[in-house]
């Protein structure tokens, strides 16, 4: 099953080597990754997509915990959390499809950020499977090039991962 | 006063009573070499190879209830250490490593011996550091000697670059120290042991098994009390041995591999089983899905989270350390009205006594024409009077050393089981020696395992150490000789041991008594002879059965009920 688990460690150089060598060492799976500081510089957030068996997650979360950087670990998707991933992508724009997309564009709630005579690019906020939506809708064979953080995950209400 | 970083590292070592160091010196460790040669709480052991500071350093820890300490420099100095690291931590061994480095101004531009030594040791240590601020070397180094020792032992590694050594700072030690990121278990879930005793006594065929937990937490006492109070069956692993004295009535032997048959059977046939500071290992319960077959409840007592419910599942998982948790249980058990069935556990020892009368699979027909291995095991265990402290390389002999030197102490055993590192033993024992002068010091090898680190016999004339070298030589890489032969249909492919040295020859030409030693009688006489040297390093060199396998033996993937015995004998 697929998980997403967010965690916050000490900011500091070879935190996130630690955590990316553990799932690459014992074979865990690693579908996304996105890290920055949080509003205390000396503390990252984190948030890992992966999936496997219950026992697997249940290893990776202990796994986790075990990393002496490591201050907390939450598994979000064992309650109710959001979930938010950025994408920028280019599409290439033909003839008569200028409104097609712009319309695409506000219905997906995205901006479109750069323009030239052929090239939109587009600001998308969304879940993971929003934004595989938003690109399977607009077609595949007009996109030129796609960038995608990898989900943020946050607990809904009061579930908090604070120091 | 301001003092340099190498200084303030050797304050440091001294703070934290540290007494011996075993390292190898080079270019990026220069001026910590310097701050040594100029002061003489620290003593420094010279070793001839960085790999065996290491294993000096284990040794020196398992032995003790001390942190080991290595230091070496940078590159080659700390890619050769590697080994050494891994091997600690597979074992949980607190240790804490020093390297130099290259100056921080030349990190990542390929220096000369530069390596990225947080880096490639990062999947074998506890935790690492790279110092790159002066200031930073004396809490760095409180933290790490807390890391090493606290929670779940291991080795942390502390790097730290030339310039930096020589930078200059005011030197104060911190008198405590926190991770904010780190709390170790202590005590254990109330709830949960109340529960575990309740679990136990309702048991029909309860087992104890228990691991290098046991040693690491000195919780042989506790454990003791509780086996009797239980009156269940205790087997060890291999880790584990002289964490319940092999003497006692109610032990069953080494589990696992080459366990005995009643500890093998037992474990399988248990309804209940209670599991201690050990990891489900597969060389110790063999194939998951055969062990799953019989159903039992487990209650697994561990500091680790990670060790509970990683290869097995567990009814009763207890996270904290084992002293405060066992004195709970056994708190619990004496308040409480209930008392083990007799009926039960009559029915069930009987069974296990049925198993044991096998002989456990552990018999061997003795020579007059030719050594035996295990007989120069029982031989040394006589002669020592079962007290020696023993080092082991890795193979058969480890085997047996651990099947027949029954030992009845913790911290006696000292072996890579983890790991399973060939020259380990030599080296180790070297560190077990220095931290406990004066006693009785056994390293039992194989002629493949000494010839890996055999340059130590120069650091033991040094030293003075007067280790007592029981080389079983059967002329094979034995154990991979052995599963040739079950195996791989006696294709003995590159097993032979081919153009082995005069042993007696180069321990004389390193300053050290050698023995050869061909005949059965000539076992007890030698081993007699070599301990009566107190002052001397003896390597004797047993020229043993070269066909001899090691039994019983669960085959790798195998059910621990699909165990091989001995040949009817
Ligand atoms: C050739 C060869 C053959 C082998 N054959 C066998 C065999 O037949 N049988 C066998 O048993 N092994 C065998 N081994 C060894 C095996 O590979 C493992 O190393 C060993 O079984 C692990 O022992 P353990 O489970 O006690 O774990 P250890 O590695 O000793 O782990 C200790 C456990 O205790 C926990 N712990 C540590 N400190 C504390 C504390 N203070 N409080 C609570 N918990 C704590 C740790 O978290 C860990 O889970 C063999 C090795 C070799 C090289
Ligand atoms: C460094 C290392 N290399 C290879 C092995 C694989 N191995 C395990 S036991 C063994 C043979 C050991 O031979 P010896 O020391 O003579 O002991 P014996 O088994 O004959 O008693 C080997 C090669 C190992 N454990 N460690
Ligand atoms: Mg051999």
């Amino acid at each position: 099953m697929r998980h997403i688990i967010s965690l916050l460690m000490e900011n500091e150089a070879g935190a996130l080597s630690r955590v990316a060598g553990l799932f690459s060492a014992r074979g865990y799976n690693i579908e996304s990754l996105s890290v920055a500081p949080t509003e205390d510089p000396t503390l990252s957030r984190m948030t890992i997509v992966t999936s496997g068996s219950d026992a697997v997650i249940e290893q990776i979360n202990k796994q986790l915990n075990k990393l002496i950087d490591v201050a907390m670990v939450m598994d979000l998707s064992e309650g109710e959390h959001l979930e938010r991933e950025l994408m920028l992508v280019k599409v290439r724009v033909e003839d008569g499809a200028r409104e097609k997309l712009k319309h695409a564009a506000d219905v997906a709630g995205g901006r479109i950020i750069d323009t030239t005579e052929h090239i939109y690019t587009i600001e998308l906020t969304g879940s993971c499977a929003e934004l595989d939506n938003f690109l399977e809708n607009i077609g595949r064979n007009l996109i030129l090039e796609t960038v995608r953080t990898g989900a943020s995950g946050i607990g809904c209400g009061e579930r908090i991962l604070k120091l | 006063m301001e003092l340099t970083g190498a200084e303030i590292l050797i304050r440091c070592l001294q703070e934290e009573q540290v007494e011996h160091v075993f390292g190898y010196p080079g270019g990026a460790v220069l001026f910590i070499y310097d701050a040594l040669f100029r002061q003489d709480k620290v003593k420094h052991v010279l070793v001839r190879h960085e790999q065996a500071a290491v294993h000096a350093a284990d040794g020196y820890a398992r032995s003790s209830d001390k942190v080991g300490v290595a230091l070496v420099t940078s590159g080659p100095g700390l890619t050769n250490a590697v080994t050494g690291i891994a091997t600690a931590y597979m074992d949980s061994t607190p240790m804490v490593i020093i390297s130099g480095q290259v100056p921080t101004g030349a990190i990542g531009e390929d220096a000369f011996q530069e390596v990225d030594a947080v880096g490639i040791t990062r999947p074998c240590v506890k935790h690492n550091f790279l110092v790159k601020n002066v200031k930073d070397i004396a809490p760095t180094i409180k933290k790490a000697f807390y890391l090493a020792r606290s929670g779940r032992p291991g080795p942390v590694l502390v790097d730290i670059p030339k310039d930096v050594s020589n930078h200059k700072t005011t030197f104060t030690y911190p008198a405590s120290v926190t991770i904010r990121s780190y709390h170790p278990a202590g005590n254990g879930d109330s709830a949960q042991i109340r529960h575990a005793v309740q679990m136990l006594l309702e048991a029909k065929r309860p087992m104890v098994y228990t691991g290098g937990g046991v040693v690491l937490s000195g919780a042989s006492a506790q454990l003791i009390d509780l086996v009797r109070l239980l009156g269940a069956p205790c087997t060890n692993t291999l880790m584990g041995l002289g964490g319940f004295p092999a003497s006692d009535k109610q032990f069953v032997g080494m589990l696992g591999m080459h366990g005995t048959y009643e500890a093998n059977m037992a474990m399988q046939h248990c309804d209940v089983l209670l599991a201690i500071g050990a990891r489900f290992d597969d060389r110790v319960i063999g194939n998951v899905e055969h062990f799953a077959q019989i159903p039992r409840k487990i209650i697994h007592i561990d500091i680790d989270p990670s060790s509970i419910a990683k290869r097995v599942k567990v009814d009763v998982p207890i996270v904290g350390e084992l002293k405060p948790v066992l004195d709970e249980l056994l708190s619990v058990l004496r308040g409480g009205k209930l008392t083990p069935n007799t009926t039960d556990m009559a029915a069930w020892w009987k069974q296990v006594n049925e198993w044991r009368a096998t002989g456990g699979g552990m018999r061997y027909k003795n020579s007059s024409e030719i050594i035996k291995p295990q007989f120069v095991i029982e031989t040394l265990h006589q002669v020592t009077g079962g007290d020696a402290f023993v080092a082991s390389d890795v193979g058969q002999h480890q085997m047996w050393t651990a099947q027949y030197y029954k030992f009845d102490k913790p911290r006696r055993w000292i072996n890579s089981g983890g790991l399973g590192t060939m020259g380990f033993g030599l080296p180790a024992a070297m560190g077990v020696q220095m931290v406990n002068p004066g006693a009785t010091v056994a390293c039992v090898t194989g002629e493949g395992s000494i010839q890996m680190n055999i340059q130590e016999l120069s650091t033991c004339k040094q030293f003075r150490l007067p280790i007592k070298i029981v080389a079983l030589n059967n002329g094979y890489l034995g154990m991979v000789r052995q599963w040739q032969e079950f195996f791989h249909g006696n294709r003995y492919s590159e097993t032979y041991m081919n153009a082995l040295p005069d042993f007696v020859k180069l321990a004389e030409a390193y300053g050290h008594v050698g023995m050869r030693i061909d005949k059965p009688a000539d076992v007890e006489p030698a081993l007699k002879e070599a301990f009566a040297r107190k002052n001397d390093l003896v390597f004797m060199d047993f020229r043993t059965d070269p066909t001899e396998n090691v039994f019983p033996m669960v085959p790798g993937g195998r059910g621990l009920s699909e165990i091989i015995l001995a040949e009817e004998l």
